[in-house]
């Protein structure tokens, strides 16, 4: 199996798709695999434990932002479930 | 690689004529006389009535940047923008430049006439210029990034920090910027400061960026950075930060200031003072330009979702973060650094393949966006203090 996904950090929560992943695919990265829950195209962010609402998304070993929502094991996170600790960014 | 000998002793790396206009009123003008030549008469100008001091220390070291050989400067004549004054400091940098007055010329078509004629004589005379062999120590390298998504950070822009990094042992000047792109990112840009000083200099200059960016209620975010998988501004910024490498910070400059000596810069872009409603939000070109004004002599811009541009002055490196968007634009694109996914290569290898173009660029290839005839230009009207920065500089 191809390598579909990057953990940056051995601290992440997160890793990047480095290809168009679909839901139901597995996922192998750094010596484990999941099942994807959701369609995640490539450089975009799949959970790769469960978090909490509320606590923080890591990706290179740093906090991206906060989850607004649980986020399960292989879900895609993205706006509907993360949030700038910082700067609300603008959306169209 | 040999560069271009100028008579204030800067080497440039490439020898263009530049028809600036002091006035929107006169860009028409300017834009005519220089579409008549090669790729090596450019045009760009100031287009308000009333420029700041920022907006004339801007243009001058546009004017007296080391790829420019002579300039034409083309006023309408009732414009506010000191011409007398700029001619006199682009004559005392050793170069070449006339005046035109469309009022004085009779307008419209008879200054294009005599503008074409008088740059004609500026490209016959700086053909003569002396080369010279240039090192990677004569030279001075700035890094953007535009159109990021999830890829970026982890390809081209941690390939371009990597190449930063061989560029600096060999003292070379690398110049990051956009403070904007780097909030989330403090603690860790503080940590690699040359000293106290810097590290002070960082800090009040990050504080700066947050003050600005939530009273304007602008983050540097777009769509098209959603689009491609970032979520949020510090996300985003992480990726960003990866472009300095991991060298130590020398110090932090401002828009338009020379570093002095070899090093790693950080260039402050966000304005002086108060945040004041009126400045518009950042845009690639403006940033390059930025970067050029400090005297960049390339710019190695990172981009995931692709942007195609180039820019007036110096030439522009596109590295191309992500594989899918190389396939579609690899007509715009000098670096695949999307081979760091689709071919498991590693950033040493492109960071290798990066060092090598800034060579052969040095030497007189043409960058994609110098083939595709790309030379944008954006002057953002901004003030700075520039009693405030701790670095000295020429």
């Amino acid at each position: 199996m191809s390598k579909k996904a990057l953990l940056l950090h051995g601290d992440d929560n997160c890793a990047v798709a480095l290809m168009d992943i679909c839901k139901g695919d597995l996922v192998a990265f750094e010596g484990n695999i999941l099942t994807a829950l959701d369609d995640i195209s490539i450089g975009h962010k799949m959970a790769v434990s469960n978090i909490s609402t509320g606590s923080k998304v890591y990706k290179y070993g740093a906090a991206i932002g906060s989850a607004t929502k649980p986020i399960l094991r292989g879900e895609h996170i993205h706006t509907q479930n993360l949030v700038s600790d910082y700067i609300i960014g603008f959306h169209r | 690689m040999l560069g271009y000998l100028r008579k204030d002793g800067q080497l440039g790396i490439r020898n263009t004529v530049q028809v600036v206009f002091l006035v929107e009123c006169a860009h028409h003008v300017a834009k005519k006389i220089s579409e008549s030549f090669s790729d090596d008469v450019q045009y760009f100008g100031f287009p308000g009535c009333y420029p700041s001091d920022y907006g004339y220390r801007l243009v001058e070291r546009l004017c007296t940047h080391s790829n420019v050989g002579a300039v034409l400067l083309v006023s309408l004549g009732c414009e506010c923008f000191d011409r007398k004054r700029l001619e006199k400091d682009i004559n005392e940098s050793g170069r070449i430049c006339h005046t035109l007055v469309i009022q004085e010329e009779g307008g419209t078509s008879a200054t294009i006439s005599k503008g074409r004629l008088i740059v004609e004589d500026m490209v016959r005379e700086i053909s003569k210029t002396e080369r010279r062999n240039m090192a990677f120590s004569d030279l001075i390298i700035g890094t953007v990034c535009g159109g990021s998504d999830g890829t970026s950070g982890i390809t081209g822009n941690p390939a371009v920090g990597r190449a930063f990094d061989k560029l600096l042992a060999s003292n070379a000047i690398c110049i990051f910027e956009e403070s904007g792109e780097l909030i989330g990112c403090e603690p860790h840009m503080m940590s690699r400061a040359a000293n106290d000083q810097v590290k002070e200099d960082i800090d009040q200059a990050m504080l700066k960026a947050r003050n600005y960016y939530s009273t304007m209620g602008l983050g540097s975010f777009s769509n098209g950075n959603a689009e491609g998988g970032l979520t949020t501004l510090e996300e985003k910024s992480l990726g960003a930060y990866a472009k300095s490498g991991n060298g130590k910070i020398t110090g932090v400059i401002r828009p338009t200031q020379r570093p002095t000596g070899p090093g790693l810069y950080l260039m402050d872009v966000v304005p002086d003072g108060e945040p004041r409603f009126g400045y518009p939000n950042i845009c690639d070109t403006s940033e390059i330009i930025e970067l050029i004004a400090t005297g960049c002599h390339m710019v190695l811009f990172t981009t995931g979702r692709g942007s195609v541009i180039g820019s007036v002055i110096s030439p522009v490196i596109k590295v191309c973060n992500n594989p899918v968007t190389y396939k579609n634009l690899h007509g715009d694109m000098d670096i695949n650094a999307g081979k760091i996914i689709s071919d498991g290569l590693s950033l040493d290898v492109i960071a290798d393949e990066i060092v090598n173009l800034v060579v052969d660029v040095v030497s007189g290839e043409k960058t994609k966006a110098e083939k595709v005839g790309h030379a944008e230009f954006v002057l953002t009207y901004k003030d700075f203090d520039f009693d405030k920065t701790s670095c000295q500089f020429a």
